[in-house]
This record gives C-alpha cells, sequence and structure tokens, in this order.
C-alpha cells in the first residue's frame, strides 16, 4: 500500500501539456528520486501533489496521499495536509522564507497553526528542530532573519520548517541546486539523516544526487513516464534510451581526460593580479582577489575552480577589462592591456571573448538572433557589405550546429543550449585568440553540457584558441581541461595539471571538492562529506590560511601564517603541510 | 486596436469636420443661442451663449487638444530619454550633476515659471506647450535613468563593451530599445496630464486665447452653463475623457507590441 499514489496525472496550459499520463507511487519511510532534465514536468508535478499549481493549469488524473483524494480537494483540507503530512523544501530558501519575520517565529507559526497550543512549547520544539538540521547555537539562529544565514544556513531552516510539523512524506524541489559542492554534501547527508522518520520524494535533474540518496527512480522526459524502477537496477541496465542517455551524458571523475596541447605561444599573461572593492559603509576595502597569476598559452585550457566567493568571476573580469585591477598587470601576446574595456585597443577587445553563464542574460532581448551575432562584425569589420556579412553570420552559425532557420528569432524563443550557442556565435565570429567561459554549461542540462563541451574542444583543435573555463564544479571542468587551477577566498590553492590533480590533489581543499563531487553511480556515488562549514565571508576572512577553520589538518602555524604558492612536484600549492599530507 | 481607431476617428473628424460643417467657427447663429442640440439648422451638438455652433468649436479644441499631447509629449521624450540614459549610463559625477540639476528644477515652482515664460514671450500658443513639455521631461528622466542604472548591470551590455560596441552606440542601440517598454507607458501618461495642465492653464487665462479654444476651455465653459444647457458641458467633456482613456489603452497595447519579448 502506497502512501502517495499518483495515477494518470495530467497538467496542461492551455493547448500545451505539460505533464501526461503520469503514474508513480511512494511507500510509507521511501525514498524516490524524480529525475529529467528542464521542461521534463517534474516541478509541475510536485506542485501538484501539493496543491500549489496556478489556477489557469487543468490536472486530470488522481492523487492519493493516504487514503484521501488530493486532486479537487477543498483549500481547507489541503492546508490540513500541508506541513503535517506533507513538507515541502524548495530550491531557493530565500524566496521561500519570509524576510521580515525572525525564522524561529516562522518554524512556531507552523506548529502553532498545527495544533500545538502552548507557545512555550512551540518554541522549545522549534529550537529541538533547529539542533536537529544542524544549525549550530540555536537559541541566537532562532531569532536570525533569512538576509543573515548563509545559503547552506537557510537551506536547513527551510528543511526544519518542512519537517517541524512532522510529516510522513517531504518533497524536496532541487534542494541543493542553489548551493556549493561542499555545502550541497552536507544538506544531502541532513536528509539522509531525516529519512528514517519521512518518506522522501527528491526532485533533481542530477543523477549523481540521486544515485547515493534514493532507493527507486521515476525517470521523466517532456512530462511522460520514461521507466521506472530500483536504482541500482536502472543505472546497471537501463531499459529506456533517455535514461541511457541522462547516465552518460552525466558529469563524471573517471571519463577521458582531454590529450595533452601542441605547445603553443603566450597569449593571456597575468601577473599577481588583485581585485578589491570599496565597501564604502564601513571605509574598507574588500579584497576579492590576492595576488592571482595565470599563464594561457594558445590551444590550451585552464579552468578556474571555486565555490561561490572564491573570486574566480572577479579575477576573469579583472583581466578582461570589466573592473578595475587594484594591483598586478595583464600582459597580452607580449603587450600589456592597460585600463577598462572601453579604453582598450579595438584589437584586444576582438581577441578576448567572454561567454556567460547565463545565456538568456547576455543576449539583448529587442534584437533578433542574426543582428546578435553580427554586431561584432560591425564593429571589428565595418568594411563588410550586407551579404556578406550575411554570410559570415550563417557561416558562424553553421559553426556552432545552429540552423540558419533560427536567424530571425528573438532570444526568448531560444532553449537554453540555442541561446549558448548564439552566445558561443558572437564571440567566435571575429575569430579571437581567447574565449573565457564563465560557468558557461552551469545552467544547462547534462546533454546539452556534453555537446557545448564538444564545441569547445572541437573550435580548440581546429583553431588554436585558448580556453578560461571557469566553473564551480570539478567534474565539468575534467572533460575540458589541460590545467586547474582551484581558488578559495580569492586567493591560490592549487594549481596543476588537470590529470596530476584528479589523481593526487595536494591541499585538503582540492580533496574536499573531489569528495563532494556527486556521482552517478550507485554502488560508490561520492558526494562525500570531507569538509563541514561553508565559506567564510570575505569582508572578514580568516587570518593566516583562510582554509584553516574548516581544515581537518590545520596546526598552529596555519591559523598565523598566510601560506606563499610554491611548487611542490610541477604543481603550485598554497598549503603549509602539503608534503606530510597523504590526501 | 479599439482605441487607436477610436483615436484616430476622432483626430479625423476634428480635422474635416469643421470643413465639411454648414457652420463657420466664429459666425454667430443669433437666432439659434443656446439651441440644444438639432438637426433643424444643422447646429448637431448645439449652439453656445453667443449662438456659435459647438460642433465645430469641439472640434477645433480637439484639434489643439491633440497639438498640446503631441508637442508636449515629444519635447518631454526627447528630452527625458536622451538625458536619462545618459546620465544613468555614464554614471559617477556626471551622474550625480546631472540629476541634482533635475532636482533643482523639480524645486522651482511651475505655475511662477510658466507666468514668467508668458510675460517674458508674450502669449504664444507653442510655447505653452513647449512649457509642459519641459515640466514633465523631468519626470521622465528619472524614470529613464533609473531602469539604465539596472540595464547597465545586464549581461547584454558587459557583452557589447566586450565586442568592443562605443558607449553612445550601446546607448542607441541596446539601452534605448530597452526602456521603450517604460517610456511607452510613461508617455501615455504624460499625454493626459499635459491635456490636463492644457485645460488648467486656460481655466486661469494663461492658456488658449479667445477667439482660439481648446477642450479644456469648452469644459471650463460649459460648467458655467451647466444648469440651462447641460450639453455644453456634456459634448466637450465626454471627448475630453474618451480621448484619455483611448490613450491610456494605447498605451498598453503599444508596449505589447513594441517589445519583442511578447511576440511570438
Amino acid at each position: 500500500m502506497s502512501l502517495l499514489e499518483v495515477s494518470g496525472l495530467g497538467i496542461r496550459y492551455g493547448a500545451a501539456d505539460v505533464v501526461s499520463g503520469l503514474s508513480f507511487g511512494v511507500r510509507a519511510g521511501e525514498s524516490v528520486g524524480l529525475v529529467g532534465e528542464s521542461g521534463s514536468g517534474k516541478t509541475q508535478t510536485a506542485l501538484a501533489i501539493m496543491g500549489l499549481l496556478p489556477p489557469k493549469a487543468a490536472v486530470g488524473g488522481s492523487i492519493v496521499f493516504d487514503g484521501d483524494e488530493l486532486l479537487g480537494a477543498s483549500e481547507r483540507e489541503l492546508n490540513r495536509l500541508r506541513a503535517k503530512r506533507i513538507g515541502m523544501v524548495f530550491q531557493d530558501p530565500m524566496q521561500a522564507l519570509n524576510p521580515y519575520v525572525q525564522v524561529g517565529k516562522q518554524l512556531r507559526r507552523i506548529l502553532l497553526r498545527h495544533g500545538v497550543k502552548d507557545g512555550r512549547e512551540a518554541d522549545r520544539r522549534v529550537m529541538d528542530m533547529l539542533d536537529r538540521v544542524g544549525l549550530p547555537d540555536p537559541a541566537r539562529q532562532y531569532r536570525a532573519y533569512a538576509h543573515q544565514l548563509s545559503g547552506g544556513m537557510r537551506q536547513r531552516v527551510m528543511i526544519a520548517s518542512a519537517l517541524i510539523a512532522g510529516p510522513d512524506m517531504l518533497i524536496a524541489d532541487e534542494p541543493t541546486t542553489a548551493l556549493d559542492v561542499t555545502v550541497q554534501a552536507q544538506i544531502l547527508e541532513l536528509l539522509e539523516r531525516i529519512r528514517e522518520e519521512t518518506a522522501l520524494l527528491l526532485i533533481t535533474h542530477d543523477l549523481g544526487i540521486i544515485a547515493g540518496h534514493c532507493e527507486r527512480l521515476v525517470v521523466m522526459e517532456k512530462g511522460r513516464l520514461v521507466e521506472a524502477g530500483p536504482t541500482r537496477k536502472l543505472f546497471s541496465e537501463p531499459c529506456a534510451p533517455h535514461t541511457r542517455k541522462l547516465i552518460d551524458t552525466a558529469p563524471r571523475l573517471d571519463g577521458d581526460l582531454p590529450p595533452a596541447p601542441e605547445p603553443g605561444e603566450l597569449v593571456l599573461v597575468a601577473d599577481k593580479v588583485s581585485v578589491s572593492y570599496a565597501e564604502r559603509a564601513k571605509r574598507q576595502q574588500l579584497h576579492a582577489v590576492a595576488d592571482l597569476g595565470l599563464e594561457l598559452a594558445a590551444g590550451e585550457t585552464v579552468a578556474v575552480v571555486g565555490e561561490s566567493g572564491s573570486g574566480k568571476s572577479s579575477f576573469v573580469r579583472a583581466m578582461l577589462g570589466l573592473i578595475p585591477l587594484r594591483t598586478g598587470r595583464v600582459t597580452f601576446c607580449g603587450r600589456e592591456v592597460v585600463g577598462q574595456v572601453q579604453s582598450r585597443a579595438i584589437e584586444t577587445r576582438r581577441d578576448l571573448q567572454l561567454v556567460f553563464q547565463d545565456p538568456a542574460g547576455s543576449l539583448d532581448p529587442q534584437l533578433r538572433i542574426e543582428q546578435i551575432v553580427g554586431e561584432p562584425l560591425t564593429v571589428h569589420e565595418a568594411g563588410l557589405d550586407a551579404r556578406a556579412r550575411g554570410e559570415r553570420v550563417a557561416g558562424a552559425m553553421r559553426r556552432v550546429g545552429l540552423d540558419e532557420g533560427l536567424l530571425g528569432r528573438f532570444p526568448h524563443q531560444l532553449s537554453g543550449g540555442q541561446a549558448q550557442r548564439v552566445a558561443i556565435a558572437r564571440a567566435l565570429i571575429v575569430n579571437p585568440r581567447v574565449l573565457v567561459c564563465d560557468e558557461a554549461v552551469a545552467a544547462l542540462d547534462g546533454s546539452v553540457q556534453q555537446q557545448i563541451l564538444d564545441l569547445l574542444r572541437r573550435e580548440q583543435r581546429e583553431t588554436g584558441l585558448a580556453i578560461v573555463f571557469i566553473s564551480h564544479d570539478l567534474a565539468v571542468v575534467r572533460s575540458i581541461s589541460h590545467r586547474v587551477m582551484v581558488l578559495y577566498l580569492g586567493r591560490l590553492v592549487e594549481l596543476s595539471d588537470g590529470a596530476e590533480l584528479f589523481a593526487r590533489p595536494r591541499h585538503p581543499y582540492t580533496r574536499a571538492l573531489l569528495d563532494a563531487v556527486p556521482v552517478p553511480d550507485p554502488v560508490a556515488p561520492g558526494g562525500r562529506l570531507s569538509v563541514s562549514g561553508e565559506t567564510p565571508s570575505i569582508i572578514r576572512p580568516p587570518p593566516g590560511c583562510a582554509f584553516h577553520p574548516r581544515c581537518r589538518y590545520a596546526i598552529d602555524r596555519c591559523r598565523s601564517e598566510v601560506p606563499e604558492a610554491r611548487s611542490v612536484n610541477g604543481s603550485r600549492v598554497a598549503c603549509h603541510r602539503t608534503e606530510e599530507l597523504e590526501l | 486596436m479599439v482605441s487607436g481607431s477610436i483615436l484616430a476617428g476622432i483626430a479625423l473628424l476634428a480635422i474635416i469636420g469643421p470643413w465639411i460643417s454648414p457652420n463657420e467657427y466664429l459666425a454667430a447663429d443669433f437666432e439659434n443661442i443656446l439651441r440644444s442640440p438639432t438637426l433643424a439648422a444643422g447646429h448637431i451638438f448645439g449652439t453656445d451663449q453667443l449662438g456659435r455652433d459647438l460642433f465645430v468649436r469641439t472640434m477645433m479644441g480637439v484639434q489643439v487638444t491633440f497639438v498640446v499631447a503631441i508637442v508636449a509629449s515629444v519635447v518631454s521624450l526627447v528630452i527625458g530619454v536622451l538625458y536619462g540614459a545618459t546620465a544613468g549610463f555614464v554614471g559617477g559625477r556626471v551622474d550625480a550633476v546631472m540629476m541634482r540639476l533635475v532636482d533643482t528644477l523639480y524645486a522651482m515652482p511651475f505655475i511662477f515659471f510658466v507666468i514668467l515664460l508668458l510675460v517674458v514671450f508674450e502669449r504664444n500658443f507653442l510655447l505653452i506647450f513647449v512649457a509642459i513639455g519641459a515640466i514633465n521631461w523631468l519626470d521622465m528622466a528619472r524614470i529613464v535613468r533609473g531602469q539604465t542604472l539596472s540595464l547597465r548591470e545586464r549581461e547584454f551590455v558587459q557583452a557589447a563593451q566586450l565586442i568592443g560596441v562605443s558607449t553612445p552606440k550601446i546607448i542607441l542601440r541596446h539601452i534605448a530599445p530597452n526602456l521603450i517598454g517604460v517610456v511607452i507607458v510613461y508617455v501615455t501618461l504624460t499625454i493626459p496630464q499635459a491635456i490636463l495642465i492644457e485645460s488648467f492653464l486656460s481655466f486661469l487665462g494663461l492658456g488658449v486665447q479667445e477667439p482660439q479654444t481648446s477642450l479644456g476651455k469648452l469644459v471650463n465653459d460649459g460648467t458655467r452653463q451647466m444648469e440651462g444647457a447641460a450639453w455644453m458641458l456634456l459634448v466637450p467633456a465626454t471627448l475630453l475623457a474618451t480621448i484619455l482613456l483611448s490613450f491610456n489603452f494605447l498605451g498598453d497595447g503599444m508596449r505589447d507590441l513594441l517589445d519583442a519579448r511578447q511576440s511570438r
């Protein structure tokens, strides 16, 4: 007997079927993963279960929870059910928590709403719950507002609020997508721990997460059920081609490394680059990046890896001239480039191009694709007549594997992958020597990620393009990078050859990042928790080695003395103890 | 769409109406003073206290009103958008100086300003409307600047900078088109506002002078004759209301039409 039984669920908006004929069940105490790419209807399904779909959605079929039909139930009945029987954790806790009410009060309200009469009793249970989800000093966190908590803390509060009324089932919709990898590992570990009390429906696009945390799997594609079954069986012998595709395209830590590049001339050199932001209110400087260097040769890919606040974006933006350098120099093909991007020589600007994380945001919504891709030509090859320009644009579109029929569209009419290809076409049309990709594949589905990475590798092979690839995800970086640079709080942690770094990390932080990557393999799922806490605020970085408060190998020296980056067996490592550690 | 055709219809009628009407604009029909609307003498909207045909007068009023609307909003549109976009995009000290100037102008008593203009330059038909537009651009500049500040941080602007597009070109090609939604909405608010200000000035005797007329002036005349000759108020008031409403709806429609994101 299932706790939750979804049968023949259909959701449509006007003429568009978002979900159709979906059936699955969740037994009491069981953990089920609902997997699919974006647009597969997984979030809509969760909203339907919670009765949170907008009124214009037409819902059919049936959702039975513990004997009660949920579809068509009155708002009153649903309200009795939510929180008390089914808890929900959303992707972005900042959106889901009320910014004007102390988080403890928000939890307390849930209890008072669901049958707890005594205020003091409610407070006590809130404290207990905050403690159970791993918030240090619950009495203080009780009075905190959402913005005062870090991302991981907020998600813990969110989970606490979903659990506090003691539900029989928890629905978690992409609960870790907005979090850093090391924090993701902590939250997943917490979800694993609370599994003893509730059934769990975990919705995600990430097979790595599912592999380690769900007993059964429901795979969706375009609103339909593709395959369902025990996790191990689905991973070892997937029946549906779509399941196989999902597994094959998930980034892993044991794939092929790219072949070593032909030694090319140095194109981009950054030396002792520092970036700081003025904190006006407190009259102090935030050192976002301190003394970073980089040597990039033609035909080579260097990955810049770090969690949020590591300064990876600030570093490359300073090199590109989008934000000012505080100290240091940037040399391009032997000439020093100075000043902001607008004051730089036009040839330098042509040769350094950037692809942004959010493809939709980096394309002007009011222009057609043709105008967007052709815009660099209007600047750098102004002499071109309309026909020649048209041919160049069409050529660029073919180069990134896009159909010319898209030229007349607007950016919002494209899918995420198509829009990112357009952004790449725009960057490549003037044949730059260096391409910087700032989390360029982070917002895309696994299969699309692979296609974009293939495209970048091919361009590099054919044109000797040098690539700086920024990412928070070591698994994505692995298949494209010749060298990897790991940053923590604006400082270099480790710079190694790709093969070396993945096989023998030399810094505890690199090890922690590698451990935290969830691997799509139910036998050895990765996503291990080897570091506690979260990246501290850059406003008050810890003294000594910035990583020491989270490092299990920290000694007194680490707390007082900033480690210099030094060469160890061909790698650059900033750790006092790297020689003696077995990582 | 509907509001557009209504406006077009009114405009057309205003232009050809006085022309085809059997009655002259200034001619007084002494046999039909304060005559209620009738077909017999050709006064389909009736006549006023001097025996002048109300239909012709109303249509002349509509002409004036449209001119007010267009001149005033074009003035505020051009000055406001360029000023606001420049201040917002360049930022820093330039922005601070430009916006403090706007604040200073805001602090000036507007009516005093208009009276001063009229005293210095005599009563000039166009001057009044330029003055109205010059007041309205302050709001426009503030709104546009705010929008530009947020647009400037968008990634497609950074992308354009990296490609090598120059600052004036970025403002014209990337910032301005993305402002359209906000600007159109604001212009449709400006037009009725300008019309209302004009009728207010006319009421004070600073606006349109006899024998010229405008809808605002006709409404004012009508209020004085309200008890005996209700049509003198109802006809221009209804037209004024229709025009104001139509402009509001038109603004909504235009925004949807001009915004690329709305097109399928």
